[in-house]
């Protein structure tokens, strides 16, 4: 573990029990999360992102196989530890915010319960804890935040429920922070202010994060590094600006050959590609990306791609950027 | 929302006129003439025709309904066809013991329903749960008067740990003749409510909320009581409503096995003897019973959602 990241995923294998048989939801995974930084992940729909950040969280659903890999917080791997090892860390260490603001929060009990709730690691009184509340409400910029405590997520706006999802997350000032797509169902001026607000509260408490999305924009704004997953694995990982301007695998190029700038407000889905994503049940020996990939050539669909560095990525798996394969 | 409870009022008020026009029809459709049942078969016919006039049973039919209806809102439920007795004292002197056992088989349902539900969910496929699939199936089959009779041979005949019949004086003797009518009415909803209630907590276990509280390290214990219950036991209490009618029926059958006085007793008797008022009586007290409880399940449930209360206070 290199001192500097404050979270590492390595060679991280998941699958899913299916009827099928085993559904190789993501293969040989690295992803390296510095201490203090913005870190994006971003792929197509059912590529693992969410079964990814599931893992790291310990709450993966009861079909999926951890079949190999590490994801080391620290000097400990997460994956080693028991159900109640991991509970001590969550939302302490580690935190989490997710999609769906509208059901993310408890609909029967106050704003306030929640928020002291999830302080119970902390040996201060009731009173105390909701003053720390109060605190964190006012730094996401809930309006009369005293007064908001005693109301329910109903009598919250989707904006506002996530502004407090992420107080909550932020109140115990985590190491990591892992946000799956937190802005996804906001509208584009929302998006906006939570994702300044966000950076803002990050340079605050210096934590690392890991930002899910399908909105190669935001990540441009707001990511030092950016990772590209396709069908379970990452193709492509690097310095957010590298990438941007000279992407090394031919689908992130895919993806960039459309400015995200111009990727219409209203959908803000990443461009759609022809063709089709490979069975993950029964895989091509070869490149996954060949089916779709424009640049196949030769060995794209017999060998599986090595991992490179090229240009200004750190890592590409892709046969085009890999010296030892004649091209 | 206050629409909400307006329009569930009314339709309480709508199902006791119904079951109030309903028992009235009934009665007069019955074969075998009142008046000479309750005067006897050696009255003679000056004698009916004068009953017969002073119970007003020789007016038209909705004369006779209009009659039936003012005089119930009166509270004047007739007199008892064979002591002359005003029907609501009959009626209201057996409710407290059919209620008793009422709420023993609540009891017996609820206590053991809760926690097989609560256990199958947490332990979903163990061996608690597929004892409670197991059971909930087998027992809710079986009708209560069986389970009653059964529990009466091997408890009270066989054993002798309880008395066989009667409603027993003083609070222990009557707790202990409480027990097996209880069980007998209680048993078949234990597996129904765990059932229940292990379907909504594991609904519940699937939402966005319970994922946050876990991704905070909340234990399962927590998650489980202060997040989850709150809002999956809400199926529960409608079911509840509807099982206390379902028991108040079954009560008959209890009654009339354990021996015990109360309105199932009543009303079979009342039967067999033809006495049409006290028969209409403990079946509309009954009724308006079971009407009030099942109101108050219903705004129980919306009580509980704090968005419903927010909206009244409004
Ligand atoms: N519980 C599960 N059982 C079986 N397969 C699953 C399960 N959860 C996810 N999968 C499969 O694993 C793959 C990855 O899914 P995942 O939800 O991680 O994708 P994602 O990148 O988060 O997608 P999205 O952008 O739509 O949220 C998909 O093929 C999906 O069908
Ligand atoms: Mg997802």
């Amino acid at each position: 573990m290199s001192v500097q990241n404050a979270l590492e995923v390595r060679d991280l294998n998941i699958s899913y029990k299916v009827p099928g048989g085993k559904l190789r939801a993501l293969r040989d995974i690295n992803l390296n999360v510095p201490r203090g930084e913005i870190v994006g992940l971003v792929g197509e729909s059912g590529c693992g992102k969410t079964t990814l950040m599931q893992t790291i969280l310990g709450l993966q659903s009861s079909a999926a196989v951890t079949e190999s890999g590490q994801i080391m917080l620290g000097d400990t791997d997460l994956l080693t530890l028991r159900p109640k090892q991991m509970r001590n860390l969550l939302g302490d260490r580690i935190s989490a915010v997710f999609q769906d603001p509208m059901k993310s929060l408890n609909p029967v009990l106050t704003i306030g319960r929640q928020m002291t709730d999830i302080q119970f690691r902390h040996n201060i009184s009731q009173r105390e804890k909701r003053d720390r509340a109060v605190e964190m409400l006012q730094k996401v910029r809930i309006p009369d935040p005293e007064s908001r405590l005693d109301q329910y997520a109903f009598e919250f706006s989707g904006g506002m429920r996530q502004r407090i999802a992420i107080a909550m997350a932020l109140m115990a000032e985590p190491d990591v922070l892992v946000a799956d797509e937190p802005t996804t169902a906001l509208d584009a001026t929302l998006e906006l202010t939570t994702i300044d607000l966000l950076r803002d509260l990050q340079q605050d408490i210096g934590c690392a994060i890991i930002f899910i999305t399908h909105h190669l924009g935001v990540v441009a704004e707001l990511c030092q590094s950016v990772n590209i997953m396709y069908a379970g694995e990452m193709v492509e990982s690097g310095p957010t600006r590298a990438v941007f301007d000279a992407p090394q695998h031919p689908y992130t190029e895919l993806l960039f050959n459309c400015d995200p700038a111009q990727i219409p407000e209203r959908t803000r889905h990443l461009p759609t590609i022809g063709g089709e994503l490979p069975s993950l049940i029964n895989l091509p020996p070869g490149c996954v990306f060949e089916g779709r990939c424009p640049k196949a050539f030769g060995p794209c669909a017999e060998i599986h791609p090595r991992r490179v560095q090229s240009g200004g990525s750190d890592m590409v798996k892709c046969h085009l950027r890999d010296p030892e394969v004649p091209q | 929302m206050a629409l909400y409870f307006i329009k569930r009022l009314l339709l309480s008020v709508l199902v006791v006129v119904i079951v109030i026009v309903a028992l009235f029809l009934l009665t007069y459709a019955i074969p075998g003439d009142p008046a000479r049942v309750a005067l006897g078969p050696r009255a003679n016919a000056e004698l009916v025709a004068e009953f017969r006039q002073r119970m007003g049973l020789d007016q038209p039919l909705l004369v006779q309904l209009y009659n039936f209806f003012t005089s119930l809102l009166r509270g004047d439920l007739g007199r008892d066809a064979v002591s002359g007795e005003p029907v609501l004292n009959t009626v209201l002197s057996q409710l407290p013991d059919t209620l008793y056992l009422v709420l023993g088989s609540v009891i017996v349902a609820l206590i053991p329903g809760v926690l097989l539900g609560i256990l199958s969910a947490r332990y979903r496929g163990g061996i608690i749960d597929r004892i409670s699939s197991v059971l909930s199936v087998s027992v809710m089959s079986v009708p209560a008067f069986v389970i009653a009779i059964y529990l009466l041979l091997v408890f009270s005949i066989q054993l002798g740990w309880f008395p066989a019949i009667g409603a027993g004086t003083g609070f222990w003797d009557r707790l202990h003749r409480l027990v097996l009518p209880s069980l007998a009415l209680g048993l078949a909803w234990i597996g129904y409510i765990a059932r229940i209630l292990r379907a909504s907590i594991l609904e519940e276990m699937n939402e966005g909320h319970v994922r946050t509280a876990r991704a905070f390290g909340l234990s399962e214990n927590k998650i489980m009581f202060d997040y989850v219950l709150r809002i999956a036991i809400l199926p529960m209490i409608t079911v509840l409503g509807i099982g206390i009618g379902q028991m108040l029926s079954s009560a008959v059958f209890a009654e009339v096995v354990f021996g015990r006085p109360g309105i199932g007793k009543l009303v079979f008797d009342a039967i067999i003897s033809r006495n049409y008022p006290i028969v209409t009586g403990a079946v509309l007290v009954t009724t308006i019973f079971f009407v009030i409880v099942n109101l108050a399940a219903d705004l129980l449930v919306a009580w509980l959602n704090p968005k419903v209360r927010h909206d009244l206070s409004r």
